[in-house]
């Protein structure tokens, strides 16, 4: 694993909301095919970091984002965000089908792209619905609002409608932090199925989670000054047993955060 | 058992509070009941009455007769019911997109373009309150104002284009609040969704923010057509009073509204005026009716619950 390719390359990222440091000083490297988890505790800027690699935050008025992200050896800044956006996908904390039917859920990625034939949205459709193991649920009932799906389903969902136009990697804001434990378990098994095919970066709370479900962990904290930074990164097996700082171990094993 | 006098006398004087109470609650209750009952006999009373004088004169005769002209006040009300769908068709026409058009500035682009510029956070600002007042300025203001623009300025003379520019600025206030109530109403977490899979603002804001506020805009249109079917004064000075089927636009006419003032005022035909205005209500509570069935279909349509 450690030979994958590199995905995202970071050097020295920082963000500023107005004169407010929310990160400073990153430099971490994504690996290709694999799930990154990044933990830590509330508001040492998991998510904000999380968005830089779709520039989400650029719509965050008074955002600045300085140092450089590159994907596949290009600056993400120079990449068009149309063209960003599409090849990396975004799953958001709550649930957010459309208020459409299941159909034009999945549809409405590649349908914003340009694509009208219905015979090729239906691939698409049924071909992410698999992918996101929704299809056997709801292949009778694709016409129906995605609103009267289960919360996990809706999750599921938009897992499903953020592959539908074809990304390579995917990123998940706390994922199944509004789920029950079943639909949660579904998500993490998920994951574990789509790392074959997409590079997985995933923002959570949940300690177990991303023991259980990655591969690489990248441990964040807040600083005096109240800006993120980074801890630890490494391999998920060597951070929760071997931790080399003292704060890691100190977070993983619950004493504090 | 020893007598415990001091609790007896709590017991009683509690039970005597408690009487009390209920007799307040009683007759606060009766109250409330008699208020609302006043209410509804109220509306009930001038609807009845309007209706069951007005019924005497209608008729297929008098729906398919136009005016007769005059001081008789003799003929049906055939050309004010076409001049009145006129009417609120082209002003709807003209005032539904620049109202929700202005909405959408509103909403999705001037919170950032006023960040960018001071002049552009002060115009808004000033446009906000403006729309504010606008919607408080009496109906007669904005027709004197049509009336020297449109009318004698412009040179539009009386006709349905200077009556609908006018009643379109007349109800550009509600549709414009309206829209951005329904506009603010549309989660930024579908925003986010559409903008995370690549599509642009504008793809955004057409293919899910402006659905999704469908219901909120559509009942701010519905209302103005009411609006518009009910004003009098504003048309009075836009529309003229022709009694004639307007041909062109450019032409002017009688809306229903303006019909039973005209017969009212002007000529001694008062059953005539009451069997309009009786059409006149009875189009007001469809369209109130309409308004519900339509914006609850909408919704159900969104959110799947049948």
């Amino acid at each position: 694993m450690a030979d994958n390719h590199n995905k995202f390359i970071v050097e020295n990222l920082e963000v500023n909301y107005d004169d407010f440091r929310a990160l400073k000083g990153i430099d971490m490297v994504i690996k290709e095919n694999a799930v990154t988890s990044i933990i830590g505790p509330s508001g040492c800027g998991k998510s904000t970091f999380l968005r830089t690699f779709n520039r989400m935050n650029d719509l965050i008025p008074n955002v600045t984002t300085s140092g450089t992200i590159s994907k596949d050896g290009n600056d993400i800044k120079k990449i068009d965000i149309v063209d960003l956006r599409k090849s990396v996908g975004m799953i958001f904390q709550r649930p957010n089908p459309f208020p459409k039917s299941i159909f034009d859920n999945i549809a409405y990625g590649p349908r914003a792209h340009g694509l009208k034939s219905m015979v090729e949205l239906s691939q698409i459709v049924e071909r992410s619905l698999r992918r996101a193991v929704l299809w056997e649920e709801v292949k009778d009932t694709l016409d129906k609002s995605a609103l009267a799906l289960s919360g996990g389903q809706q999750q599921r969902l938009c897992i499903a409608r953020a592959l539908a136009v074809e990304p390579d990697v995917l990123l998940m804001d706390e994922p199944a932090s509004a789920l029950d434990p079943i639909s949660t378990l579904k998500i993490e098994e998920l994951i574990q199925q789509l790392k074959q095919e997409y590079t997985v970066i995933i923002v959570t709370h949940n300690m177990q989670q991303a023991a259980r479900a990655s591969d690489y962990t990248a441990f964040f904290n807040m600083d005096q000054d109240r800006a993120g930074y980074l801890v630890e990164f490494g391999e998920t097996a060597k951070v929760f047993t071997f931790p080399e700082k003292k704060l890691t171990e100190d977070y993983i094993s619950g004493r504090f955060g | 058992m020893t007598l415990d006098v001091d609790s007896i006398v709590a017991k009683a004087k509690s039970k005597r509070n408690l009487t009390r109470q209920n007799i307040f609650q009683l007759l606060g209750y009766g109250l409330v009941w008699l208020c609302g009952l006043a209410a509804l006999a109220m509306v009930f009373w001038i609807i009845g009455y309007v209706l069951s004088q007005g019924l005497q004169v209608i008729n297929l005769k008098f729906l398919t007769t136009r005016p007769a002209g005059g001081v008789s006040g003799e003929g049906g009300m055939s050309t004010t019911i076409v001049t009145t769908l006129y009417l609120v068709i082209l002003t709807i026409v003209i005032a539904t997109p620049l109202g929700v058009g202005a909405a959408i500035y509103l909403v999705e682009y001037a919170g950032h373009a006023s960040r960018e510029s001071k002049l552009i956070a002060f115009l808004v600002k000033a446009a906000r309150t403006g729309v504010e007042i606008l919607a408080g300025v009496p109906s007669i203001i904005f027709g004197l104002f049509g009336f020297a623009l449109f009318v004698l300025y412009l040179k539009l003379g009386f006709s349905l284009l200077s009556a609908s520019l006018s009643g379109a600025a007349l109800v550009l206030p509600t549709i414009i609040r309206t829209s951005e109530e329904a506009l603010l109403t549309v989660p930024r977490a579908y925003r986010m969704g559409s903008l995370s899979l690549g599509a642009t603002k504008w793809h955004t804001i057409f293919n899910i923010v402006l659905p999704t506020a469908m219901p909120g805009i559509v009942t701010g249109v519905v209302l103005s057509v009411g609006r518009i079917i009910a004003e009098t004064a504003i048309f009075w000075v836009t529309l003229g009073g022709s009694y004639h089927l307007p041909k062109s636009i450019m032409n002017s006419g009688r809306s229903m509204a303006l019909h039973v003032y005209m017969l009212a005022s002007e000529t001694r035909a008062f059953d005539k005026a009451m069997g309009t205005a009786a059409i006149l209500i009875l189009t007001i509570i469809l369209l109130n009716l309409s308004i519900n069935i339509l914006s609850r279909r909408l919704t159900s349509r969104l959110t799947g619950n049948k």
